[in-house]
């Protein structure tokens, strides 16, 4: 999809107007391994920009999540709850976590496809 | 026989390797006016001489047998069954240490998944961990639980918790920036309200209602619970209770000069990941082998590092068997009959008191269930009086608390017979 976006900490953003999708990218349910259960925020929770919003737990490490925007939690990934290995499975897809409604500008440090790849292969080494 | 294992050649030769004269260089760091000169320490002696001068210090200890012991306040005699020492003391439970490699050791593990079951039966919560260190931190933790929870930064402590458990409480707050607040109304701020049922003093309280308070205000209802009374009375998860934490001494261990006890902590099931502590679950191998093995690891500090809710690495894990056997050799009849006896012979006693001149229930209109509170004219000298006649009686407790001036606390438990009774009543009428 040409207009998701990524973070240096490895979540991807959606923007649809004003309605921001949050995940995390493929790379890091590869890093993480076998997604067992996500911590999520609810909804109407407002989130600064990198705040930590929740923690993604796999069978060998517990890492936390950071919002790539500012905005409001609108929807939760209520499937996740049940189904966790969705993050594994399809990161982009099924296995989106949040949605934000977004307060503000985009923040200008989100990387495009090319230089995400480049901050995945430098960190691979 | 040489009990230090390294020899004088032994040292020589160390010292040499790392290229030092002596162990007086390996100091050279620490300034000569820091240093002590000599120890005044007597000669070594025999084991015999040993053991005979141990034998004479220990005899001027006061040491009140069971049955004329009238005092409670956390931690209780009772009649402990030879079954529980038979299972503890055998060398496969007794000599090892906490298991690096978890699910090598099968049996430590089940006695442990044990634990969590009984203790999550008896509290009506869906889990407990493996056990806390004693009542004090494990009211402590559940503080820190309902913190993380709900990103709250009060905890509010309603009516007469133990005030050694509200010191403990207060020294893990400190360092988290936490406030712990006395009162019954929560407020907006506040993550948990934390009583206690019986309560210090040994009354009951309305668990039901400050459970609801603290819902109504968005917090967690920490109950502080004695596990034998829970056999007759409502238990936490009835009451809607969101964690249960409490002192399992009762649970066949001795007093032993306040510990190593246990403490137990359960939950509802949506908190399980804020729980602290080792936990223990059942998995089935593909051929449908049962193993026990641990659970939620990453819940635990080593994993989530500062984000986790507690730092606690182990526990008192032969006290907790100890209390497995016990709560699975006395069953829940067994349970119940402590229970009811030790509240029939407080209440009988508590009724004996009263009618001494000048006694009276200090809270007329308060029901408790084997601890309970008299205000008695000159409480120093009830209790130095009932010492002289070989008698542990009962706590002073304006100790704690200035409102209770002239307020004790007794209690009465199955090793409390008849015969103690009228002994204890003949050595206060005298």
């Amino acid at each position: 999809m040409a207009d998701r976006r990524y973070t240096k900490t490895h979540e991807w953003v959606v923007v649809d107007g004003k309605t921001v999708t949050v995940g995390i990218t493929d790379f890091a349910q590869s890093q993480l391994g076998d997604v067992v259960f996500l911590e999520l925020p609810s909804t109407g929770r407002k989130l600064a920009l990198r705040e930590s919003f929740g923690v993604v737990e796999s069978v060998k490490a517990a890492s936390d999540l950071y919002s790539p925007v500012a905005g409001r939690v609108t929807a939760v990934n209520d499937k996740l709850t049940v189904n966790p290995e969705l993050v594994n499975s399809d990161p982009y897809g099924d296995g989106w976590i949040l949605k934000l409604e977004l307060a503000g500008d985009l923040p200008p440090d989100l990387l495009d496809e090319a230089a995400y790849k480049q901050v995945t292969e430098a960190s691979a080494h | 026989m040489p009990y230090l294992v390294h020899s004088e050649e032994d040292r020589a030769s160390m010292l040499e390797s790392i290229g030092v004269q002596s162990m007086d260089d390996l100091l050279v760091d620490i300034p000569q006016s820091l240093r002590i000169g000599s120890l005044d320490l007597p000669d070594g002696l025999s084991e015999y001489e040993t053991m005979s001068q141990i034998a004479s210090l220990a005899a001027r200890n006061r040491v009140f047998p069971d049955r004329l012991t009238f005092r409670g306040g956390g931690v209780y005699r009772r009649f402990i069954p030879a079954a529980v020492a038979a299972v503890t003391s055998k060398p496969e439970f007794y000599t090892a240490y906490t298991p690096y490699q978890p699910e090598a050791s099968q049996g430590t593990l089940q006695a442990i998944f044990e634990f969590q079951t009984l203790i999550a039966e008896l509290t009506a919560l869906d889990v407990a961990n493996a056990s806390l260190y004693d009542g004090a931190t494990a009211v402590a933790e559940a503080a820190m639980m309902a913190h993380i929870h709900t990103g709250r930064n009060e905890v509010m402590v309603s009516g007469y918790l133990h005030p050694e458990y509200v010191e403990v409480l207060r020294a893990f707050c400190d360092g988290r920036g936490i406030k712990v607040r006395k009162g019954t109304e929560p407020g907006p701020k506040t993550a948990a309200v934390i009583f206690q049922q019986p309560d210090f003093l040994g009354l009951l309280v309305d668990a039901k209602t400050l459970t609801e308070n603290a819902h109504a205000a968005g917090a967690l209802a920490i109950a502080c619970v004695d596990p034998i009374s829970l056999a007759i009375l409502s238990p936490p998860g009835e009451y809607g209770a969101d964690i249960a934490v409490g002192e399992g001494q009762q649970l066949g261990l001795s007093p032993s000069y306040g510990g190593p006890h246990v403490g137990f902590i359960s939950c509802r099931r949506e908190l399980v990941r804020r729980l602290p502590g080792r936990l223990i679950g059942i998995a089935h191998d593909k051929q449908g082998r049962r193993g026990f093995v641990l659970a939620l690891s990453a819940r635990e500090q080593h994993i989530r590092r500062e984000k986790a809710s507690s730092n606690i690495c182990t526990n008192h894990s032969l006290c907790a068997l100890a209390a497995s056997v016990y709560m699975t050799y006395m069953g829940p009849k067994g349970l119940r009959q402590v229970a009811e006896v030790s509240f029939k012979r407080a209440h009988v006693l508590a009724e004996r008191l009263a009618a001494l001149p000048g006694w009276e229930p200090a809270f007329p209109d308060r029901q408790f269930v084997n601890e309970f509170p008299m205000r008695v004219p000159k409480a120093s000298a009830v209790v130095r009086k009932l010492a002289r006649k070989g008698i542990l009686g009962p706590i002073e407790v304006q100790r704690w608390f200035r409102e209770l001036k002239g307020v004790v606390t007794f209690t009465c438990t199955e090793v409390n017979d008849a015969r103690a009774l009228d002994e204890l009543l003949a050595a206060l009428e005298a």
